[in-house]
Order: structure tokens, then C-alpha cells, then sequence
């Protein structure tokens, strides 16, 4: 109980400081995409950490609550408050007609049928070109998603979030991924719980794409294509499976990296003057073409982590004491060998 | 005359492989039956078709009367609990969780601080290591603790698959002293067991399956001194 009050006083803190935190009107961007982000990533977080159900085709629900609120808003004329809330309904909505004959599915086959599902939606969104504008996108959308409105839903769907993994509800998801014929002898109905963490799952992507669009103010079916799903489930997978701050830690990692590796023109003028002409030189050239292979430098470091910390950022601590070990090998446990207890 | 629970004909197949054909069994209130056989005789699909956990092809079971659901959970919730075979814990999640997870499918939560007691007045041990992760529990604690988890849902009748499974001759005793202990505190229990003298020892009724059919049934006592029996489960050492 007091161990939950914590956890929400610390997300209010963090919110209001995300909220509040004098910035420039570019690194005022960075938060909201990163509060953007952080909320898509605990809905798949959800789903993938905590009920065991790999998807790769979520970006499809972010695309449906940023076009839901999109259309609401520029083209029916409605406040964006119940627009973003419509997004993640309609997310919702769609989810439970797919969910119900695909979720039978377990493992690596539901990963495929996701791909499936999420590029059809995608398709749909791109080819009802009345409805969509299809392919050249949708303008016009009001700037609804300010620093504030991104910071505010982010606050109150994490509170949200970590309680729920602490609830009943919670132990129910981790029981049928642990074990789902132990969990239906507990009186868990599996099927059930996997249909409601999909449900979950998919408002949150719904809420991150309905402020995505309010924070685009132009949206168009290629920015919600697989790329995107994998890297929502790899952010997750990258904070460590079965951890809610590790997903936020690593959903603001990578969304800090991925826009450090676009701009690192920008930090040329803070190299420092004692490197000598020709090495500034190099480090010039490598930090204005850094954007071209910004790509590739987020695969190398999705590759690092998985190499270095299995089990994601939720590995940091234990990953550190190793590191520790190295450079003082005589604290930790003790060695029988060196202890002469052969 | 109407048991607590009953099973009538039960006809179970895996494909072509008929499983169990045509078994039939009663427990009354506050009795211990157990159900033993050699490997493959289809003790565990029993338990197993019990719970809905596999499909019958034909058969029916009743609790106080009542027709059994087809599915686990409904089955769970309807007053059937099962330690299931291989203990099937949840490893990643505390002693304390397990139990938690164990009261889920009462109607009313309110009693299960106090069933939690007594699980843990009929096994201290695992008041000890309340906090502790279950997978790092030994061998028999962990069956303590999928026994300790069947009874949080408060059963009618308390079902065990194979508790002696992977077990020290000295740690199946205990287990099945605690088991002689839950009964008197007016449990039910329906138990399958491969380790048929000590299943003997602590049943009242025994029914004995062979390749899917009755091949004998009844008070533990007259079996464990009936010639076939003897030697065919029983041995002639002293085993456990």
C-alpha cells in the first residue's frame, strides 16, 4: 500500500517536472514525443512484459487513435480532449473484432498474425482515400498535444498502469504467462485475460497516436508501418521484459538517442578546444553525418544491450556490480579456490 | 446415498489412444479415495478430465449434485482445487503471491487472510519463507506450497496429482502426514498417486485403474493385504 503511494507521488513529480522544466521550444518537442512514446511503449509493455503475447503490429492501434482524433478534430470541428479519449476507444474497439479469433494464437504464431494484422491496417488507412486522404496524408491537424496535455495523460495513465500491475488484475496477466494450464486451475479464464491485456494494451497505443497527430499536425499511414511496431516491442524488450520502469527507462533512452543521433550536428560547438585541429576535424565530420547512420547505430546499440544485459535495462543494477567485480574482484561472494577450500 | 462428488463413465482419448475407458468413482464428504496404477494407466488424464483440462468423449461428474462445467476455470470456481502434477508453482513469483493467486476464483475475497493462516498452521515451512521466490523453494516445500495454493480457493473436495513426485522417501511422509492432517480439519481429498502403499496408508477407499479400466476398488485396508495387489504395486521390500 504506502509502497504504491510512493510509486505514484514519484510519477506526479515526474510529470509536473516534465510539465514545468523551463526548456526551448525544440527540447519542449523531445518531451512531449518522449511522454508520447513512454505511453505507447507501457501499452505493448503490458502485452509483451507482462501477459507473454509478442506483437509485432501495434503501430496499427497508434495509427487508428491518431486518425480518429485527426478526423475529429480538423474535419468535424471537436475539442481534442474527446478526441485523444475516441482515439484510444476506437483502438480499443478494433482490438477485441481482431482480438477475439486471432488470440487463440499463442507464442511466435500471434507475432505473425500481429505483421498481418497491423500492415492491413495500415493498407485500409492508405487506400479509403475519401475518408483518409490515403497516402498524402492528413493535414491540417490543430497543435492540441502541448507540453502540458502529453505530460498530464502520461501522469495519469502511468498511475494508472503501475497500479494495475500491482492489482489482481496484474497477478492474473503475469499467472497465464507463467503458466497457462496452472493459472486455469487457479480459476483464471486465460482467454479472458489475454483479451484484456490486448484491450489495455491497445487504448494506451491508441492515446499515444491521437497525440501524435496532435503534435505532427500532419499524420500519413507510412509513419505507422512495421518499422514502427518493432520498434515499440523492441524499446520494450530493450527495458527488460516484465518491468514497467525499465520500459519507461528504456522508451526514453531510445527516443533520447534516436534524436541525439539526428541533431549531433548540433553539439560541434561544444567540442572542447584543447583536441587538436585535425581530430575536431574528424569529430565534425562524424557528427554531421552521424544522422545519415543513425539507423544503423540504433540497431548496434539494440545489439548491445541484448548482449550486455540480457535482460534488458532492468539488468543495469546487476550489470553494474559485475562491472564492479571486474575492477575490484575481492568483494562479492567469497572464492572457494582462492579461499584454499578445495 | 448422493456422494460429494461423483464420476460417472468417464471415456477419454488422445487420437486413436483411448485413455480411459469407461472409469467411474464416488467420494463422500470427509473422505480421503485414492486412485492408483502403474504408468500409463491413466491416473493423471483422470485428474485431469476431472478438472476440464482435457476433453472427454463421454462421461459425466457431479459435486453435491450438481453437473461439472467443461472448463478449468469454471470448474475451479464451482469447488473443485487441484494440486496439479509437477506442482506447477508459479517459480518467478513469492510464496505469499502463489497463495494470493491461489484465492482468486473465491466469490469473496474476505476469508483468505484467514485461510492463510491455516495453510500456514498446516505448514509452518512455508510461513518461513513467505517472502522467499517460490522456484528457489526444495522439492517438497514446493509441493507444500501447491497444496497450501489448491486449498486458498477453499475446495469442496481437494484434488492431488502424484504428490510423491521427485520426492525423498522421508519428505513423501511428511507430506502425507500434513495430507492425514488437512483431512481432519473436514477436507475432502482425492488422491492419485503412483506411490501406492503410502496412498494405501492414508486413503480410506482405493480404487485401483489398469490401461484405462477399473481393475478393483475398495477400503484401503482390505487392499493393501489382497495377494494381487500386493504384488503387483506393493513389492515385497519396504518401500516408503
Amino acid at each position: 500500500m504506502r509502497k504504491s503511494l510512493l510509486g505514484n507521488a514519484a510519477l506526479v513529480i515526474l510529470g509536473l517536472f516534465l510539465a514545468l522544466l523551463p526548456l526551448t521550444g525544440y527540447q519542449e518537442g523531445i518531451v512531449v514525443l518522449l511522454c508520447i512514446n513512454c505511453v505507447a511503449a507501457m501499452g505493448v509493455s503490458l502485452l509483451t512484459g507482462f501477459t507473454g503475447i509478442f506483437t509485432l503490429g501495434h503501430a496499427a492501434y497508434m495509427a487508428l487513435g491518431a486518425y480518429t482524433a485527426a478526423i475529429m478534430t480538423a474535419r468535424w470541428g471537436v475539442h481534442w480532449l474527446p478526441s485523444i479519449v475516441a482515439g484510444g476507444v476506437v483502438a480499443v474497439a478494433v482490438a477485441w473484432l481482431i482480438g477475439m479469433p486471432t488470440l487463440r494464437l499463442t507464442g511466435d504464431y500471434y507475432a505473425i498474425a500481429s505483421i498481418g494484422l497491423g500492415e492491413a491496417i495500415r493498407l485500409i488507412l492508405e487506400n479509403w482515400q475519401s475518408f483518409t486522404r490515403g497516402a498524402r496524408g492528413f493535414p491540417g491537424i490543430a497543435s492540441y498535444a502541448s507540453r502540458g496535455v502529453a505530460a498530464a495523460l502520461f501522469t495519469v495513465l502511468g498511475i494508472a498502469m503501475f497500479n494495475l500491475i500491482g492489482s489482481r488484475l496484474g497477478r492474473e496477466l503475469k499467472a497465464s504467462r507463467d503458466d497457462p494450464a496452472a493459472a486455469s486451475l487457479m480459476g483464471f479464464n486465460t482467454t479472458a485475460s489475454r483479451m484484456k491485456a490486448l484491450l489495455i494494451s491497445a487504448f494506451y497505443c491508441g492515446i499515444s497516436g491521437a497525440l501524435l497527430a496532435g503534435y505532427m499536425t500532419f499524420i500519413q499511414p507510412s509513419m505507422f508501418d512495421m518499422m514502427k511496431s518493432t520498434e515499440l516491442t523492441a524499446v520494450v524488450v530493450f527495458g527488460g521484459l516484465g518491468s514497467m520502469s525499465g520500459t519507461l527507462l528504456g522508451a526514453a533512452i531510445i527516443t533520447l538517442a534516436m534524436e541525439l543521433f539526428r541533431n549531433a550536428s548540433g553539439i560541434v560547438p561544444y567540442i572542447p578546444s584543447f583536441i587538436s585541429p585535425k581530430w575536431t576535424g574528424v569529430l565534425v565530420d562524424f557528427l554531421t553525418n552521424l544522422s545519415q547512420y543513425r539507423m544503423l547505430l540504433y540497431g548496434l546499440l539494440l545489439v548491445g544491450v541484448m548482449v550486455l544485459l540480457p535482460e534488458g535495462m532492468q539488468g543495469l543494477w546487476s550489470f553494474a556490480r559485475k562491472i564492479f567485480s571486474w575492477f575490484f574482484p575481492d568483494t562479492g561472494r567469497p572464492d572457494p579456490e582462492k579461499e584454499g577450500l578445495r | 446415498m448422493s456422494a460429494l462428488l461423483e464420476v460417472r463413465d468417464f471415456h477419454v482419448s488422445y487420437g486413436a489412444i483411448k485413455a480411459l475407458q469407461g472409469f467411474s468413482l464416488s467420494l463422500e464428504e470427509r473422505e480421503i479415495v485414492s486412485v492408483i496404477g502403474s504408468n500409463g494407466a491413466g491416473k493423471s488424464t483422470f485428474m485431469n478430465a476431472v478438472m476440464g483440462m482435457v476433453a472427454r468423449d463421454r462421461g459425466e461428474a457431479f459435486l453435491d449434485g450438481r453437473k461439472l462445467p467443461a472448463r478449468s476455470f469454471q470448474v475451479v470456481r464451482s469447488g473443485l482445487s487441484l494440486a496439479p502434477e509437477g506442482r506447477k508453482i508459479f517459480a518467478p513469483l513469492t510464496v505469499l503471491e502463489n497463495l494470493q493467486i491461489g484465492a482468486f476464483s473465491r466469490a469473496k475475497q474476505s476469508g483468505a487472510r484467514a485461510d492463510m493462516e491455516w495453510v500456514f498452521y498446516l505448514f509452518p515451512r512455508l510461513k518461513e519463507r513467505v517472502r522467499q521466490l517460490a522456484g528457489t523453494l526444495s522439492g517438497g516445500e514446493q509441493q507444500m506450497l501447491a497444496i497450501g495454493r489448491a486449498l486458498m480457493a477453499r475446495p469442496r473436495v481437494l484434488l492431488l496429482d502424484e504428490p510423491s513426485l521427485g520426492l525423498a522417501p522421508i519428505v513423501i511422509r511428511d507430506i502425507f502426514n500434513e495430507l492425514r492432517r488437512v483431512n481432519e480439519e473436514g477436507v475432502s481429498i482425492l488422491l492419485v498417486e503412483q506411490n501406492a502403499r503410502q496412498a494405501l496408508l492414508l486413503s480410506h477407499r482405493t480404487y485401483v485403474l489398469q490401461t484405462g479400466r477399473l481393475l478393483k476398488e475398495g477400503p484401503s485396508k482390505t487392499l493393501l493385504t489382497d495377494p494381487e495387489i500386493k504384488s503387483a504395486y506393493l513389492g515385497k521390500g519396504q518401500a516408503p
